[in-house]
């Protein structure tokens, strides 16, 4: 139990009753958390909105949030904690945007690297029955990367590759 | 505006709606609601000293957001605003999370592949940024709210224009 008066009642110089709805909240150690919430809503208002919840711990709780909004009106008298809210609410967006391009970037990549490897798997050689002719699949000529046949014999030495 | 019909302000206050009234261009008649949920919150006289305090060109802006965090604390008496900036913050740390997983995926896949072509690198201007701004002390992280216990965050908190201009140049 705190003994003397609480901060609101200090700062409204008043007698401090035993069942003052701020002693809890606003202990006679700490006059600026009551000032800047009094300044912003006011005692009454204050009071008003203690006394309609029910539970110790939920008052606790929403003294220091009255606390904190109050305080950052204080400092931004505009548009107080909610330009906090603004704020997030970008950040958030620029985060979705950045996450969705690395994302983009990660299935492109992805994409590249199977289809690099499924054209290594197609490129199957094989030996001409009569000759020593190397006969390479369509595929590849219709990818455009390789000649028709390439004559695999010690004297050919040209290959054309396109 | 005090000419014709008061302010939705002096109809509630019952008092006659002066010309140079400092409630009249921001809370009209036809709007009651808005009006009442400030004064409920706030106090009509404390809205009063808080618009005065401002040059006219910030005052719209100062009752968006007075109207924006009373009606947050009417719909939540223990959180108001704040159960909503816990909430946003739970979001980008997630995201935070996720940017980190496919960063490292991304480098990795780049490792494996080996030297990438230019046009396939991260891009690079956007590593150092920080989204969050509570890194750098500016927002300060709430994770001791519980804010599930009794926040059901309603839609407008999700993503909304508050402001009907631009308030963040």
């Amino acid at each position: 139990m705190i003994s003397g008066r609480c901060a609101a009642c200090k700062y409204l110089r008043r007698r401090c009753p035993s069942d003052c709805i701020f002693s809890p909240y606003f202990p006679p150690n700490d006059h600026q958390r009551f000032a800047c919430v009094h300044r912003i809503y006011g005692a009454s208002n204050v009071g008003k909105m203690l006394q309609q919840i029910p539970s110790h711990d939920l008052r606790a709780k929403a003294a220091d949030t009255l606390y904190f909004e109050a305080k950052y009106r204080i400092q931004d008298p505009v548009y107080g904690c909610v330009g906090m809210i603004t704020q997030l609410h970008q950040q958030i967006h620029s985060a979705e945007s950045e996450l969705a391009k690395i994302r983009a970037q990660i299935a492109f990549l992805n994409s590249n690297d199977h289809a690099q490897e499924s054209q290594v798997q197609n490129i199957e050689t094989k030996l001409h029955p009569d000759s020593n002719i190397l006969i390479l699949p369509e595929q590849i000529n219709a990818a455009g990367l390789w000649s028709t046949y390439v004559p695999t014999s010690a004297s050919s030495t040209q290959t054309s590759w396109f | 505006m005090g000419g014709n019909s008061p302010c939705a302000s002096c109809k509630l206050l019952r008092r006659r709606c002066a010309k140079d009234c400092v409630f009249a261009p921001y809370f009209p008649p036809d709007d009651p609601h808005k009006f009442a949920i400030v004064h409920k919150v706030f106090g009509a006289s404390n809205v009063s000293k808080m618009l005065q305090e401002l040059p006219v060109q910030q005052r719209a802006d100062a009752v968006s957001s007075l109207v924006y965090e009373a009606n947050a604390r009417v719909r939540d008496p223990v959180y108001g605003c704040v159960g909503a900036i816990s909430y946003l913050q739970n979001q980008v740390s997630q995201l935070q999370m996720q940017l980190a997983v496919a960063q490292a995926e991304i480098l990795c896949i780049q490792m494996q592949q080996g030297p990438v072509m230019p046009t396939q690198q991260i891009d690079e201007d956007n590593h150092d940024k920080s989204y969050f701004l509570h890194d750098n002390g500016l927002i300060p992280k709430f994770i001791n709210f519980d804010s599930s216990s009794s926040t059901v965050i309603p839609d407008s908190f999700k993503r909304e224009s508050i402001f009907r201009h631009d308030m963040v140049s």
